[in-house]
């Protein structure tokens, strides 16, 4: 029955649109972006905050990126890197997407890399930070497009910045894994650099959540303790080390106090220093309006990954209003994406020439208040220190720099370990 | 380098014996569906974290850590006789199908409690008055760890009063022996092994709502307690009490000496262990086929 | 004469031949997905030899699909090796690197039975995967290792097709392999231990020695997975031997039809098919995949498989009344 009734309209129908569309301007182009995240799995909640960042920002434009239509593809790669590549060939051999973003793990970005290079696709990632891939895999991989960060990029100012609260020892403690490596050795490079000694590194295993063990073997001669924790080793961590009696200033890895998990943590955190190119706590009006607006529609505080995936999706517009809303090519949209420069929720955000971010660095300490009109006394990571222009590479030489290792577990070798 | 003073041991023992007392919390349950019904449950980890998703709830609309603890605990029991009633019962004594049957139920639950409560990382926050340490002689004893021990204390002591005083006790006791005979006897051993699913299950959910505030509560929790609750009954010996104890204490300062001394092999302290004790006794330290 | 194992052996045969012409002619998602559904069967079936004929269920086989895996990929990527025609050196250092860790394994492993070789298994799982995460030079830790691409061996493997083809070959051949192994006395001897371990010994079989070898070829089998693997996705990482892995394999086993070797493969359609196929489709594919597992171990315990037999027995039941009744009406 309405199956006639529509094919009567059709035609009718068929000729508004082509009398309307006469007169009207070019009809929009599709830019179809595909978005890789684990929306299943254990990591679902990371990847619902990562798509539900891009989407707050497409739903804002509605949908129109400089006069294109966007098709939005998301797709589950729950947290595996090969289902992460299936579906990343899915996407760009089936749905035809002009570029593929998302990947949550540094094993997914290590995955979904070299992907974007046999399939001559943009890859945009706006969260897997291993060092690498725009370091010394970069040759690798021409179409990736890093827009968040790499591991180490905080912890480089964040060791100048110990130097300069006066600590001469550290111990550092950090998840037995590849990020954490980077992370710590990225602090421990700088901090040594000013002046600092790294006393101790203990490496807990990815997943630890009894430090029972760990946390009597910090050595007491330090004057603070460096913390790289993830997920829930982040919420157990400063729980466990504040119920051993430590008294010792605590600073840590971006991470360990993202506003992921964050909410989820007690007034033992209080006063916790770490680094990372996004606060919630950022006073801007538009960090402001971003916290507020995304509140208000996903029911949290956003974090880090909400943040990246909105500025991504920012900076594709960018590129887009440059091109008319018309697809440029990969080539081109690579180009031109690596020399915008944007005003982004987390402050100014350009790509250096091995298209990775410079941005700002915030030095941000746990506070309980209230904030942005709130009217709950809740834990916000307060900006007591900002970093502008901050490379991958921080102060240091590129040339030289890629000639080191990438940190690992042992490097930079821990020479003031007794 | 470590110094390894007075104090380091002391401190260490102390830790490792209070994550004993949460890994027979989890370990136990699954020794008793063990012993009593030679059911290799794979959702006892499901149960575990479910148990603190429910404590959450409870937490959050009426603010009780106390009603948390009963009401996961009791609900997730509930959960478990349903499941054996209606699922594992009718599959008979089947080990291999009743393993798969539990981990696709475990898989179910995983996605039932991420659509449920969402994958926030959540934290279960005790009363104020557990969350202090006491000093004795220099060292910092955490009153959480205190707590869980003197937990596993009680649970231990409640059950084997239970095994061995009473005739309950002794009806599971023989069951676990030799269901046969016992059902020969006049023991009505299926209304036993509801009994025990449901114990090990509330069992399972209480560890959950303890280890809760010592662990956290987030999505694969569940498959990270499960090889370890079962390193517990593997070492200690399946169906045995006494031996899920002991085995649960070796576990508990063998992982955490072996982390503090070792921490190279940070990874292997749980599994080489096991694997190596069930190379030698392939039925667990105090196990009995 | 047609006998029942000759149509089982024509059947397999001609849906080999079918998936071979349809699939090229699919989309590329279609063929990376039954490609990687080859290569995984390879394991499942080294795992139903275990499972179906021997009666040992391990959780711990991803192990050796990820020793073959992360073999091919150290040598491609350190070494530069194995991207020409030594790629098929690097197959049969695949299976032997498989088949040497399931030697080591089954010495600490074989003297369990039942659920307490499941635990041990899975313990010795575990520590290749702590082995994966923690030996970072080797592994690349989590970030693990990335094939630069497949190999030339004459022809470019690169070509989704071609490799595709390869896979099918190998798995083809796999499979052959082991159904002439089943079929041979060594296989009967492996079900008889299945079903009586202790006649069997009483008979003077050493069944350590046979679990043994079941074992390690089980292993050489995974190994030749691995390998695959490494090349089809192109990166190998931890996941690759993370428990849920192994829990797959076993869940596949079973849902196919433990015992029918081609069960595996049937398994490892379906939920790769529901996994990455569904998972495009709609978000509650989770609870399909979950309400298949319990629907198949309560309903259909010997697996899909195991449908054609539960059938005929079926028929055969509902047979019997019919004849009474026909004896009952037949004149006196």
């Amino acid at each position: 029955m309405t199956g006639t009734m529509l094919r009567r309209l059709c035609p009718l129908g068929g000729s508004l649109v082509l009398i309307l569309g006469a007169g009207s301007p070019v009809s929009a182009e599709e830019l179809r972006i595909g978005y890789l995240a684990p929306t299943t799995g254990i990591f679902a909640q990371v990847g619902k905050d990562m798509v539900d960042g891009f989407q707050m920002y497409l739903d804002e434009v509605k949908g129109d990126l400089g006069g294109a239509q966007v098709k939005f593809i998301v797709e589950d790669e729950q947290g595996k890197p090969d289902t992460a590549v299936t579906k990343a060939r899915k996407l760009v051999l089936q749905d035809k997407v002009h570029m593929f973003a998302g990947g949550l793990l540094a094993s997914t970005g290590y995955a979904l890399a070299p992907v974007s290079t046999s399939e001559k696709t943009v890859y945009v990632n706006p969260v897997a930070a291993a060092d690498d891939l725009t370091q010394r895999d970069l040759d690798k991989y021409p179409y990736h497009i890093r827009t968040g960060w790499t591991s180490s990029q905080p912890s480089h100012p964040f060791g100048q910045w110990a130097c300069e609260q006066g600590y001469k020892k550290i111990v550092a403690i950090g998840a037995d894994y590849a990020f954490g490596y980077e992370v710590v050795g990225g602090f421990q490079k700088a901090f040594e650099d000013c002046g600092g000694k790294v006393i101790q590194k203990i490496w807990p295993p990815l997943g630890t959540k009894d430090f029972g063990p760990y946390i009597p073997t910090i050595k007491q001669d330090a004057d603070a303790i460096f913390t790289l924790m993830v997920g829930p080793m982040s919420l157990q961590f400063p729980k466990q080390l504040a119920a051993s009696g430590n008294k010792k200033p605590v600073i840590g890895g971006g991470t360990s106090y993202d506003e992921f998990v964050l909410p989820s943590m007690g007034d033992e955190v209080i006063g916790h220093v770490s680094a990372l190119q996004y606060s919630a706590a950022i006073d801007t009006p538009k960090n402001a309006e971003f916290v507020k607006k995304y509140r208000a529609k996903y029911g949290k505080v956003p974090s880090y990954y909400s943040e990246t995936n909105y500025t991504s999706a920012q900076m594709i517009h960018e590129v887009m209003k440059k091109n008319n809303g018309k697809w440029p090519g990969a080539e081109a949209f690579v180009k031109e994406m690596a020399s915008i420069k944007v005003d982004a929720v987390r402050g100014p955000v350009s790509l250096d020439d091995m298209r990775n971010p410079v941005q700002n660095i915030y030095i941000k300490k746990v506070e309980k208040k209230k904030m942005f009109g709130y009217d709950k006394d809740e834990l916000w990571n307060t900006v007591i220190k900002t970093y502008p222009n901050v490379g991958q590479f921080g102060k240091y030489d590129k040339a030289a720099f890629l000639k080191q290792p990438v940190y690992g577990r042992d490097f930079p070798p821990c020479k003031f370990c007794e | 380098m470590v110094r390894l003073s007075a104090q380091f041991w002391l401190i260490q023992a102390f830790n490792g014996v209070s994550y004993g007392a949460l890994l027979f919390l989890v370990g136990s349950g699954l020794s008793l569906i063990f012993g009593v019904m030679r059911i290799v449950n794979l959702s006892h980890g499901s149960y575990f974290l479910l148990g603190g998703y429910v404590a959450l709830t409870v937490i959050w609309t009426t603010g009780s850590w106390a009603l948390a603890l009963v009401v996961a605990s009791l609900s997730v029991a509930v959960l478990g006789l349903v499941m054996e009633r209606l699922f594992l019962r009718p599959l008979g004594f089947d080990p291999l199908r009743q393993v798969l049957l539990t981990v696709g139920f475990a898989f179910l639950f995983q996605q039932a409690a991420l659509d449920i409560w969402t994958g926030n990382n959540f934290d279960i926050n005790p009363p104020d008055a557990l969350t202090r340490s006491i000093v004795v002689g220099g060292l910092y004893l955490p009153l959480y760890r205190m707590f869980m021990i003197a937990t596993a204390l009680v649970i231990g002591l409640g059950l084997w009063l239970v095994m061995e005083k009473t005739r309950m006790g002794a009806a599971v006791r023989a069951t676990v022996d030799d269901a046969q005979m016992a059902r020969g006897v006049g023991i009505d051993t299926s209304r036993i092994s509801m009994l025990i699913f449901a114990l090990g299950a509330f069992l399972a959910a209480l560890g959950g709502v303890i280890g809760g505030a010592f662990l956290g509560v987030y999505p694969g929790l569940d498959f990270e307690m499960l090889p370890i609750a079962f390193a517990v009954v593997i070492i200690g010996g399946m169906g045995s009490l006494g031996g899920a104890a002991v085995g649960a204490l070796l576990v508990g300062l063998a992982d955490n000496f072996g982390k503090a001394l070792f921490p190279e092999i940070s990874y292997f302290t749980l599994y080489a262990p096991m694997a190596l004790i069930l190379a030698v006794k392939p039925t667990g330290l105090f196990g009995r086929e | 004469m047609m006998t029942r194992e000759r149509i089982k052996v024509l059947a397999v045969v001609a849906t080999l031949v079918v998936i071979a012409i349809l699939v090229p002619n699919t989309n590329s998602f279609v063929i990376l997905l039954a490609t990687r559904a080859l290569a995984f069967s390879i394991l499942v079936m080294s795992l139903d030899l275990l499972l179906g004929f021997t009666g040992l269920a391990s959780l711990g086989q991803a192990a050796y699909l990820g020793v073959g895996a992360y073999l091919t990929a150290i040598l491609a990527t350190k070494y530069q090796f194995g991207l020409g025609l030594d790629f098929w050196l690097v197959v049969v250092l695949g299976i032997l690197s498989g088949a040497a860790l399931a030697a080591v394994f089954g010495l600490l492993a074989i003297r369990a039975t039942g659920v307490y070789f499941l635990m041990i298994t899975l313990a010795l799982g575990q520590c290749v995967w702590g082995l994966a995460y923690r030996w970072n030079s080797l592994t690349g830790g989590d970030n693990g290792i990335n094939l630069r691409g497949r190999p030339n061996v004459g022809i470019d493997l690169s070509n989704d097709v071609t490799f595709f083809y390869l896979v099918l070959a190998f798995f083809a051949v796999s499979l052959l392999m082991m159904y002439v192994l089943v079929r041979s006395p060594f296989g009967h001897s492996l079900r008889g231990i299945r079903e009586r371990e202790l006649r069997m010994r009483i008979l003077g079989y050493n069944t350590w020695l046979h679990k043994y070898i079941a074992f390690v070829i089980a292993g050489a089998f995974g190994g030749l997975a691995g390998v695959l693997w490494a090349h089809t996705a192109g990166i190998v990482s931890p996941e690759n031997v993370v428990l849920t892995t192994s829990v797959d394999a076993l869940l596949m086993a079973v849902l196919g039809g433990a015992g029918t070797l081609v069960g595996g493969a049937i398994g490892a359609a379906i939920v790769f098919g529901l996994r990455e196929y569904l998972s495009t489709l709609v978000p509650w594919w989770q609870y399909v995949l979950g309400a298949v597992y319990v629907l198949t171990i309560f309903y259909l315990p010997t697996g899909l498989m195991g449908i054609p037999e539960r059938i005929r027995q079926h028929r055969a039941r509902a047979g019997k009344p019919g004849e009474a009744k026909k004896l009952a009406s037949a004149p006196a």
